[in-house]
């Protein structure tokens, strides 16, 4: 049989499999190019957890309204106003529609959750977590005859003048290597495990980042499609970072690796020297903002100190925290410099005034007198045995990627809009998100982006 | 460091799952482990029993093999379950048995048909065991009434025992130290969760077998053969009665109360297993701990022949088979009976003594 499709969708996570549900029942014919093997299909999608959207009214598993507007401010708050209004607005009043046609798409809801975070207004759960999501959304793509090859890398697109002719993989696939299609959707993830890539924006420092995602994130495609005259958007250093175990492994480790103990201790570099306010904010910002300032240390290295007496405040950690009973013990440890770490501890315990310790508000906590401050829930360390975590900056998702209209087409340079390629998901993610991150939104531009690209893609190939 | 490698290997599980969390809404499994922080032996075997083994956290984790971090939790909490079993055995001195399972269950099975068939024989004449008999108080032409009666009495009073003695091991070693008994609330919730298989349901969808297609066929074969067992009880529960109480005897008519329900019963004990087998046959390896494989059919055997040769003698209780299908099926229930504490019986026991702790624990909790 002849290689030719309707609607081609090259990618396999959450965004690629809403565009190829949406395209198949939108009566085309659909072919999935993973390019990862089939456990590692669905790149970063493996990992995520939950899904921001807009409502009006408290549901079974969302314990309150979060209106459109709402949605907005914290966009723009997280963002700094770096957003493409319009299509941010758009994403925003379709992901009202998503939560429903999500679940309708074979993916479940997890109706109470445990408590661990504060999400229960604005985030829907995963039921089993991202993977179990993504199962669903196969078994669904499947049932309704979308087609799926893995390990399926393309080498090539064939892209005339804006217009997408064929896609040529490295291996045959129903015995061709080139597979033709009417539309295409563009859904394959950005560079975050292309090291050499980020090391051309962030030099030699990209070499000591983690990458929390899967090694097929190799961003191919979006390079591919820039280099073939599709309007580029977002900046290329800007990332999802959040500071992850020093131990974790180079790639993949996930959402084990993350540590959320900053507000309950400092953070020194190697030098034993702190470098940023540990009280600034609480979530979403005290999370997303470290990965980006360990990366500003020197050797991207820093560690966590606290003592005994919180170790049981926050969420329990995959690698134990390494520990001492003196501060000269837990220095010889991490191979810091004893006498600074001991000088930068007696300062801070100096400096830490009274106040009521309350790590779900802005508290009273602070300290006086020393750069930087610690501003909120500043108290002592002073109980052994001393801990530490070791922390890197792990990155999520990039942000650099493929212009897009309302429609999730592709805009060439000069801003013509492309006759036949969509894009949805990571990929284009930088439309929305110029900088910042608040948890979830990632997979409402997947979805919402998914499943306008699918739609619009099945529309034209049925021209 | 705990007692033995796979509770050391559940450690480090817990942990890996204890930081991600993902799974919470699945089952019993994950909330019990974040009550914790670390594990004790009784802790890890508590939550290798609250396991239904549904497989569900394993096609939906993203650290499971070929991850290098190695998770797999419905293959490690099987291999600690089944070991939990071993440790917890009355008398002590036949723990053992549950690691040749199969050959005991078979040996014990075989001696036990053996010696009805003889007993038969050497309380009656040859011809009687090959005779047709008919009418009330049939049976007991080849076996008086009180021998049964005391035969039958002493093996299950016998397994009771030893079964109480395990159980109040576990529960000492899993529950609160002090005021370790159930309140009658978390009771009813695990006698409802039990009930219903809450747990084997993979967090909705079904529970995972062969592949990531989940389905509901193991839940309900697994509950024709957990009711059909206890019609089949029932049954033997009313046949007493009607015998101490209105004075009637065996064989009853196919419409009366013991048949009915030792008929609906014995349909349920052989379609169940059947399916169970299969479903054992059929389920992935990398879900399957492979070293209780004879313990897990042979319990699976002796259900089934328990319904089987039940359902024969009813049909061919007015031939000349009576007395040899009487014979085996006899045999068969006592072997089930007496190897009921040393073998894969014991999981639904201590299942539910797991339910009952995590229902106590969330009512404690206030959850």
């Amino acid at each position: 049989m002849g290689s030719k499709y309707d609607v081609l969708v090259i990618g396999g996570g959450n965004a690629a499999l809403c565009a190829a549900i949406a395209a198949r029942r939108g009566g085309a014919s659909v072919l999935v190019l993973e390019g990862a093997p089939k456990f590692y299909r669905g790149g970063n999608t493996r990992h995520t957890r939950n899904m921001r959207c807009a409502h009006d009214a408290a549901t079974e598993i969302l314990t309150g309204p979060y209106t459109e507007e709402e949605f907005w401010k914290d966009l723009l708050v997280v963002t700094g106003g770096q957003t493409d209004e319009e299509l941010a607005r758009h994403m925003i009043r379709e992901s009202k529609d998503i939560l429903n046609w999500i679940v309708e798409q074979g993916v479940r809801w997890q109706p109470s959750l445990g408590g661990t975070l504060s999400l229960g207004r604005t985030n829907s759960f995963f039921l089993g977590g991202g993977r179990a999501m993504l199962n669903a959304l196969y078994l669904t793509a499947e049932r309704l005859g979308v087609e799926v090859a893995y390990d399926a890398e393309v080498i090539d697109l064939v892209i005339e003048d804006g217009m997408f002719l064929a896609a040529r993989v490295k291996r045959p696939i129903n015995g061709d290597t080139e597979i033709r299609a009417t539309s295409l959707v563009a859904a394959a993830g950005g560079f975050e495990a292309n090291i050499e890539w980020l090391k051309e924006h962030w030099g030699e420092a990209a070499d000591n980042f983690l990458i929390r995602g899967t090694p097929y994130n190799r961003g191919s495609i979006l390079k591919m499609l820039l280099g073939k005259g599709v309007q580029e958007v977002g900046d290329p250093t800007q990332c999802h970072a959040v500071a992850i175990d020093a131990r974790a492994p180079k790639f993949d480790g996930g959402i084990i690796t993350r540590h959320d103990s900053v507000v309950f201790g400092i953070v020194v570099n190697k030098h034993a020297q702190r470098f940023y306010d540990e009280g600034e904010d609480i979530w979403p910002k005290r999370y997303a903002i470290w990965g980006r300032l360990v990366a500003a240390q020197p050797d991207q290295i820093a560690y966590i100190i606290f003592d005994s007496t919180v170790v049981t405040s926050f969420m329990p950690t995959l690698f134990p925290p390494i520990a001492g009973q003196t501060i000269a013990e837990l220095a010889g440890k991490l191979t810091l410099d004893p006498a600074a770490l001991e000088k930068t501890i007696s300062g801070f315990n100096a400096a830490v005034r009274p106040g009521t310790f309350d790590h779900t508000i802005l508290d009273d906590c602070r300290t006086e007198g020393i750069t930087p401050p610690k501003t909120h829930w500043a108290r002592r360390i002073e109980t052994p045995p001393y801990l530490a975590y070791p922390v890197r900056p792990g990155i999520t998702f990039t942000y650099l990627g493929t212009r897009v209209n309302k429609e999730a087409r592709m805009l060439m340079k000069g801003g013509r809009p492309s006759a036949n390629m969509f894009a949805a998901g990571e990929i284009m993610a930088g439309n929305v998100l110029g900088k910042g991150y608040a948890a979830g939104i990632g997979m409402t531009i997947g979805s919402v982006f998914g499943r306008i690209a699918g739609r619009e893609a099945a529309k034209h190939a049925r021209n | 460091m705990h007692g033995t490698r796979i509770l050391d290997e559940a450690d480090r599980l817990m942990t890996v799952c204890n930081s991600c969390r993902y799974c919470e809404g699945l089952c019993a499994v994950f909330p019990a482990m974040e009550m914790r922080r670390a594990f004790s032996d009784g802790d890890l075997n508590y939550l290798a029993n609250l396991c239904h083994a549904c497989g569900a956290c394993y096609v939906d984790c993203q650290f499971s093999p070929p991850h290098e971090f190695n998770v797999n939790v419905p293959k490690t909490l099987a291999i600690a379950r089944a070991e939990s079993y071993a440790a917890y055995a009355w008398p002590r001195a036949l723990s053992g048995t549950f690691a040749r399972n199969g050959l005991v269950i078979s040996i014990v099975a075989a001696l036990s048909v053996a010696a009805f068939i003889l007993g038969f024989v050497a309380l009656n004449d040859r011809g009687v065991l090959f005779g047709v008999h008919a009418g009330a108080g049939a049976f007991y032409k080849l076996m008086p009434h009180n021998a049964m009666a005391v035969l039958f009495s002493a093996a299950f009073l016998y397994a009771i025992l030893a079964l109480v003695m395990s159980v109040r091991a576990f529960w000492r070693d899993i529950g609160d130290p002090i005021g370790g008994r159930a309140d009658g609330g978390s009771l009813l919730q695990a006698i409802r969760d039990a009930g219903e298989l809450r747990y084997l349901h993979g967090g909705g969808v079904g529970c995972y077998n062969e592949d990531d297609r989940p389905t509901d066929r193991r839940k309900l074969c697994h509950h024709l053969t957990f009711y059909g067992f206890l019609l089949c009880f029932a049954a033997t529960s009313v046949a007493t009665l009607y015998h101490y109480l209105l004075g009637r005897e065996a064989p009853y008519p196919w419409w009366d109360l013991p048949v009915v329900l030792g008929t609906l019963g014995g349909i349920g004990l052989i379609a169940g297993p059947i399916g169970l087998f299969v479903a054992k046959m059929r389920r992935a390896p990398e879900l399957l701990d492979e070293a209780r494989y004879g313990m897990d059919v042979g319990f699976i055997a002796m259900l089934f022949l328990t319904g089987a040769t039940g359902m024969a003698l009813l049909i061919l209780r007015e031939t000349a088979a009576m007395g040899p299908l009487l014979a085996l099926h006899l045999g068969v229930v006592f072997a089930l009976f007496v190897t009921m504490p040393y073998g894969k019986f014991v999981h639904g026991i201590y299942r539910f003594a797991a339910l009952v702790r995590y229902a106590q624990e969330r009512r404690t909790e206030g959850t």
